[in-house]
Protein backbone atom coordinates (compact mmCIF):
# COMPACT_ATOMS: atom_id res chain seq x y z
CA UNK A 1 0.00 0.00 0.00
CA UNK A 2 1.57 3.67 -1.00
CA UNK A 3 1.76 5.62 1.54
CA UNK A 4 0.57 8.99 -0.40
CA UNK A 5 1.22 11.47 2.68
CA UNK A 6 5.41 10.90 1.43
CA UNK A 7 4.91 9.71 -1.74
CA UNK A 8 2.62 12.18 -3.24
CA UNK A 9 4.68 15.26 -2.89
CA UNK A 10 8.13 13.32 -3.20
CA UNK A 11 6.71 12.86 -7.03
CA UNK A 12 4.89 16.25 -7.87
CA UNK A 13 8.44 17.32 -6.35
CA UNK A 14 10.49 15.60 -8.55
CA UNK A 15 8.15 15.98 -11.72
CA UNK A 16 7.97 19.40 -11.30
CA UNK A 17 11.55 20.12 -10.55
CA UNK A 18 12.60 18.04 -13.29
CA UNK A 19 10.04 19.18 -15.98
CA UNK A 20 11.77 22.49 -15.78
CA UNK A 21 15.46 21.17 -16.02
CA UNK A 22 14.80 19.05 -18.76
CA UNK A 23 12.87 22.28 -20.69
CA UNK A 24 16.21 24.10 -20.50
CA UNK A 25 17.81 21.44 -21.59
CA UNK A 26 15.91 20.43 -24.54
CA UNK A 27 16.39 24.06 -25.83
CA UNK A 28 20.08 23.62 -26.10
CA UNK A 29 19.70 19.66 -27.73
CA UNK A 30 17.73 20.79 -30.10
CA UNK A 31 19.72 24.19 -30.93
CA UNK A 32 22.57 21.59 -30.89
CA UNK A 33 20.23 19.44 -33.00
CA UNK A 34 19.29 22.22 -36.05
CA UNK A 35 22.35 23.26 -36.60
CA UNK A 36 24.96 20.45 -36.21
CA UNK A 37 23.13 17.27 -36.83
CA UNK A 38 20.88 15.22 -34.84
CA UNK A 39 22.90 12.01 -34.53
CA UNK A 40 25.66 14.22 -32.49
CA UNK A 41 22.76 15.83 -30.20
CA UNK A 42 21.45 12.56 -29.51
CA UNK A 43 24.95 10.73 -28.71
CA UNK A 44 26.00 13.54 -26.23
CA UNK A 45 22.38 13.30 -24.67
CA UNK A 46 22.58 9.84 -24.30
CA UNK A 47 25.85 10.05 -22.70
CA UNK A 48 24.82 12.19 -20.45
CA UNK A 49 21.79 10.34 -19.09
CA UNK A 50 23.95 7.51 -19.02
CA UNK A 51 26.81 8.84 -16.33
CA UNK A 52 23.91 10.68 -14.52
CA UNK A 53 22.39 7.09 -14.19
CA UNK A 54 25.64 5.95 -12.76
CA UNK A 55 25.40 8.65 -10.62
CA UNK A 56 22.41 7.75 -9.42
CA UNK A 57 23.20 3.80 -8.70
CA UNK A 58 26.85 5.03 -6.76
CA UNK A 59 25.12 7.51 -4.84
CA UNK A 60 21.55 6.18 -4.38
CA UNK A 61 22.15 2.73 -2.27
CA UNK A 62 25.44 4.79 -0.57
CA UNK A 63 23.43 7.26 1.16
CA UNK A 64 20.69 5.14 2.22
CA UNK A 65 23.47 3.12 4.42
CA UNK A 66 24.26 5.74 6.28
CA UNK A 67 22.25 6.52 9.77
CA UNK A 68 19.40 8.03 8.83
CA UNK A 69 19.28 11.05 11.62
CA UNK A 70 22.56 11.92 9.66
CA UNK A 71 21.84 11.78 6.44
CA UNK A 72 17.99 13.86 6.91
CA UNK A 73 20.51 16.64 8.43
CA UNK A 74 23.03 16.65 5.64
CA UNK A 75 20.37 16.09 2.63
CA UNK A 76 17.71 18.58 4.53
CA UNK A 77 19.94 21.23 5.03
CA UNK A 78 21.18 20.73 1.41
CA UNK A 79 17.81 20.56 0.10
CA UNK A 80 16.99 24.28 1.87
CA UNK A 81 19.95 25.62 0.21
CA UNK A 82 18.70 24.53 -2.98
CA UNK A 83 15.20 25.45 -2.72
CA UNK A 84 15.68 28.61 -0.74
CA UNK A 85 17.99 29.70 -3.62
CA UNK A 86 15.27 28.59 -6.04
CA UNK A 87 12.97 30.49 -4.32
CA UNK A 88 14.33 33.24 -4.14
CA UNK A 89 15.40 33.58 -7.58
CA UNK A 90 11.56 33.06 -8.33
CA UNK A 91 10.05 35.43 -5.79
CA UNK A 92 12.70 37.87 -7.76
CA UNK A 93 11.83 37.48 -11.49
CA UNK A 94 7.59 37.01 -10.09
CA UNK A 95 7.93 40.66 -8.76
CA UNK A 96 9.48 41.62 -11.50
CA UNK A 97 12.69 42.63 -10.18
CA UNK A 98 14.82 39.98 -12.66
CA UNK A 99 13.50 38.87 -16.48
CA UNK A 100 11.95 35.61 -16.77
CA UNK A 101 13.93 32.85 -18.37
CA UNK A 102 12.65 33.01 -21.85
CA UNK A 103 13.55 29.87 -23.83
CA UNK A 104 13.01 31.18 -27.21
CA UNK A 105 15.63 33.66 -26.60
CA UNK A 106 18.33 30.78 -25.35
CA UNK A 107 17.37 28.93 -28.62
CA UNK A 108 18.48 31.77 -30.82
CA UNK A 109 22.22 32.48 -28.78
CA UNK A 110 22.61 29.31 -28.64
CA UNK A 111 21.61 28.83 -32.48
CA UNK A 112 23.48 31.28 -33.34
CA UNK A 113 26.93 30.83 -30.99
CA UNK A 114 26.56 26.84 -32.20
CA UNK A 115 26.71 28.38 -35.63
CA UNK A 116 29.75 30.18 -35.61
CA UNK A 117 31.84 26.91 -34.11
CA UNK A 118 32.86 26.11 -37.49
CA UNK A 119 31.55 23.44 -40.02
CA UNK A 120 29.43 20.06 -38.63
CA UNK A 121 31.65 17.19 -39.26
CA UNK A 122 30.51 14.77 -41.80
CA UNK A 123 30.01 11.66 -39.61
CA UNK A 124 28.28 11.04 -36.54
CA UNK A 125 31.14 12.23 -33.92
CA UNK A 126 30.98 16.13 -34.44
CA UNK A 127 32.95 16.34 -31.05
CA UNK A 128 31.55 20.31 -30.67
CA UNK A 129 28.12 19.09 -31.00
CA UNK A 130 28.52 15.90 -29.10
CA UNK A 131 30.17 18.26 -25.85
CA UNK A 132 27.70 20.81 -26.27
CA UNK A 133 24.48 18.50 -25.71
CA UNK A 134 26.44 16.65 -23.01
CA UNK A 135 27.18 19.17 -20.92
CA UNK A 136 23.08 20.52 -20.93
CA UNK A 137 22.15 17.47 -20.28
CA UNK A 138 24.93 17.02 -17.56
CA UNK A 139 24.63 20.22 -15.81
CA UNK A 140 20.44 20.40 -15.84
CA UNK A 141 20.24 16.60 -15.24
CA UNK A 142 22.56 16.87 -11.95
CA UNK A 143 20.16 19.29 -10.37
CA UNK A 144 17.61 16.94 -11.01
CA UNK A 145 19.48 13.95 -9.81
CA UNK A 146 20.10 15.86 -6.63
CA UNK A 147 16.45 16.12 -6.20
CA UNK A 148 15.69 12.77 -6.69
CA UNK A 149 18.35 11.39 -4.53
CA UNK A 150 17.76 13.63 -1.70
CA UNK A 151 13.98 13.04 -1.70
CA UNK A 152 14.60 9.07 -1.88
CA UNK A 153 17.34 9.15 0.66
CA UNK A 154 14.53 10.73 3.50
CA UNK A 155 11.38 9.27 2.55
CA UNK A 156 13.27 5.67 2.72
CA UNK A 157 13.10 4.74 -1.47
CA UNK A 158 14.42 6.42 -4.66
CA UNK A 159 11.25 5.19 -6.57
CA UNK A 160 8.67 7.29 -5.95
CA UNK A 161 11.14 10.47 -7.17
CA UNK A 162 12.84 8.37 -9.77
CA UNK A 163 9.01 7.78 -10.99
CA UNK A 164 8.10 11.65 -11.44
CA UNK A 165 11.36 12.18 -12.88
CA UNK A 166 11.23 9.80 -15.79
CA UNK A 167 7.09 11.08 -16.87
CA UNK A 168 8.50 14.34 -16.86
CA UNK A 169 11.67 13.31 -19.02
CA UNK A 170 9.21 11.39 -21.13
CA UNK A 171 6.51 14.57 -21.19
CA UNK A 172 9.46 17.13 -22.37
CA UNK A 173 10.86 14.16 -25.04
CA UNK A 174 7.59 14.02 -26.46
CA UNK A 175 6.51 17.84 -26.61
CA UNK A 176 10.01 17.97 -28.08
CA UNK A 177 9.21 15.44 -30.84
CA UNK A 178 5.73 16.92 -31.66
CA UNK A 179 6.46 20.58 -31.36
CA UNK A 180 10.19 20.54 -32.64
CA UNK A 181 10.69 23.56 -31.47
CA UNK A 182 11.69 25.28 -27.50
CA UNK A 183 8.82 24.57 -25.23
CA UNK A 184 8.61 28.79 -24.30
CA UNK A 185 4.82 28.65 -23.54
CA UNK A 186 5.59 26.67 -20.03
CA UNK A 187 5.81 28.65 -17.20
CA UNK A 188 9.03 28.14 -15.75
CA UNK A 189 8.93 30.32 -13.35
CA UNK A 190 5.57 29.24 -11.65
CA UNK A 191 6.99 25.72 -11.80
CA UNK A 192 10.06 27.20 -9.90
CA UNK A 193 8.02 28.71 -7.32
CA UNK A 194 6.17 25.90 -6.44
CA UNK A 195 9.82 23.45 -6.40
CA UNK A 196 11.16 26.12 -4.16
CA UNK A 197 8.26 26.12 -2.14
CA UNK A 198 8.33 22.71 -1.70
CA UNK A 199 11.61 21.75 -1.48
CA UNK A 200 12.18 24.19 1.08
CA UNK A 201 9.20 22.28 3.15
CA UNK A 202 10.72 19.41 2.50
CA UNK A 203 14.17 20.50 3.55
CA UNK A 204 12.85 22.21 6.81
CA UNK A 205 11.24 19.11 8.15
CA UNK A 206 14.23 16.62 7.24
CA UNK A 207 16.98 19.43 8.58
CA UNK A 208 14.62 19.60 12.05
CA UNK A 209 14.30 15.91 12.17
CA UNK A 210 17.96 15.40 11.88
CA UNK A 211 18.92 18.33 14.40
CA UNK A 212 16.02 16.55 17.44
CA UNK A 213 12.85 17.89 16.74
CA UNK A 214 9.65 16.63 17.31
CA UNK A 215 7.02 18.27 14.75
CA UNK A 216 4.13 18.30 15.62
CA UNK A 217 1.17 15.91 13.80
CA UNK A 218 4.45 14.45 12.48
CA UNK A 219 4.66 14.07 9.01
CA UNK A 220 1.33 15.91 8.40
CA UNK A 221 4.02 18.72 9.62
CA UNK A 222 5.14 18.81 5.87
CA UNK A 223 2.12 20.73 4.56
CA UNK A 224 1.81 22.96 6.99
CA UNK A 225 5.46 23.84 6.01
CA UNK A 226 4.70 24.09 2.33
CA UNK A 227 1.70 26.34 3.03
CA UNK A 228 3.94 28.17 5.29
CA UNK A 229 6.72 28.82 2.60
CA UNK A 230 3.98 29.49 -0.21
CA UNK A 231 2.79 32.18 2.60
CA UNK A 232 6.70 33.69 2.98
CA UNK A 233 7.40 33.72 -0.49
CA UNK A 234 3.78 35.06 -1.78
CA UNK A 235 4.35 37.89 1.08
CA UNK A 236 8.14 38.20 -0.55
CA UNK A 237 6.75 38.80 -3.87
CA UNK A 238 4.68 41.97 -2.59
CA UNK A 239 6.87 43.68 -0.79
CA UNK A 240 9.46 43.30 -3.40
CA UNK A 241 6.91 44.07 -6.37
CA UNK A 242 6.09 47.30 -4.38
CA UNK A 243 9.73 48.21 -3.55
CA UNK A 244 10.21 48.02 -7.50
CA UNK A 245 7.62 50.29 -8.00
CA UNK A 246 8.36 53.03 -5.35
CA UNK A 247 11.65 52.55 -6.68
CA UNK A 248 10.80 53.35 -10.71
CA UNK A 249 8.53 56.28 -8.58
CA UNK A 250 11.52 57.93 -6.72
CA UNK A 251 13.66 57.59 -10.19
CA UNK B 1 38.11 18.58 -19.27
CA UNK B 2 36.68 22.30 -19.08
CA UNK B 3 33.54 20.59 -19.48
CA UNK B 4 33.93 18.13 -16.50
CA UNK B 5 35.16 21.52 -14.25
CA UNK B 6 32.16 23.70 -15.10
CA UNK B 7 29.83 20.49 -13.97
CA UNK B 8 31.70 20.70 -10.71
CA UNK B 9 31.22 24.54 -10.47
CA UNK B 10 27.69 24.34 -11.24
CA UNK B 11 27.12 21.72 -8.68
CA UNK B 12 28.68 24.17 -5.94
CA UNK B 13 26.68 26.85 -7.20
CA UNK B 14 23.60 24.58 -6.77
CA UNK B 15 24.04 25.09 -3.02
CA UNK B 16 25.51 28.57 -2.97
CA UNK B 17 24.52 31.11 -5.19
CA UNK B 18 24.20 34.11 -2.61
CA UNK B 19 26.95 34.04 -0.19
CA UNK B 20 25.06 35.34 2.53
CA UNK B 21 21.68 33.57 2.34
CA UNK B 22 23.68 30.07 2.54
CA UNK B 23 25.51 31.46 5.53
CA UNK B 24 22.35 32.47 7.60
CA UNK B 25 20.56 29.45 6.48
CA UNK B 26 23.57 27.24 8.00
CA UNK B 27 24.11 29.39 10.75
CA UNK B 28 20.00 29.43 11.98
CA UNK B 29 20.24 25.38 11.73
CA UNK B 30 23.10 25.32 13.84
CA UNK B 31 21.65 28.01 16.44
CA UNK B 32 18.23 25.73 16.41
CA UNK B 33 20.48 22.75 16.92
CA UNK B 34 21.94 24.37 19.79
CA UNK B 35 18.32 25.52 21.07
CA UNK B 36 16.97 21.48 20.83
CA UNK B 37 19.72 20.38 23.31
CA UNK B 38 19.73 23.19 26.07
CA UNK B 39 15.68 23.89 26.07
CA UNK B 40 13.59 21.12 27.31
CA UNK B 41 11.40 19.27 23.82
CA UNK B 42 8.50 21.33 23.23
CA UNK B 43 6.16 22.10 20.68
CA UNK B 44 7.81 25.41 19.76
CA UNK B 45 11.01 23.74 18.22
CA UNK B 46 9.42 23.30 14.70
CA UNK B 47 7.75 26.27 13.97
CA UNK B 48 10.84 28.12 15.48
CA UNK B 49 12.67 26.79 12.66
CA UNK B 50 10.49 27.53 9.85
CA UNK B 51 9.66 31.52 11.06
CA UNK B 52 13.86 31.35 11.46
CA UNK B 53 13.97 30.16 7.28
CA UNK B 54 10.69 32.36 6.37
CA UNK B 55 12.46 35.34 7.86
CA UNK B 56 15.75 34.46 6.22
CA UNK B 57 13.46 33.96 3.26
CA UNK B 58 11.59 37.10 2.61
CA UNK B 59 15.19 39.73 4.15
CA UNK B 60 17.13 37.41 1.04
CA UNK B 61 14.77 38.83 -1.51
CA UNK B 62 14.40 42.46 -0.04
CA UNK B 63 17.96 42.27 -0.53
CA UNK B 64 18.21 41.11 -3.74
CA UNK B 65 15.49 43.90 -4.66
CA UNK B 66 17.41 46.42 -3.17
CA UNK B 67 20.56 45.85 -5.07
CA UNK B 68 19.26 44.99 -8.27
CA UNK B 69 17.18 48.40 -7.76
CA UNK B 70 20.35 50.35 -7.30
Amino acid sequence: MLDWMHTGPSILAAFLASLVEFVEALTVVLAVGVVRGWQPALIGTALAILALLALVVVFGPALQAIPLDLVQLFVGTLLLLFGMRWLRKAVLRSAGIIPLHDEDAVFASETRALGQLGPAALSGWDATAITAAFKIVMLEGIEVVFIVLAIGATSGSVLPPAFGAAVALLVVILLGIVLHRPLALIPENALKFAVGVLLCGFGTFWAGEGIGITWPGEDWSILALIAGFLIAAGLAVSICGARRVHASVIK
Amino acid sequence: MQALIKISQQFVALFVDDGRLAASILIWIALCALLVRLVPAGMWQGPVLFIGLALILIASALQGAQRRSR
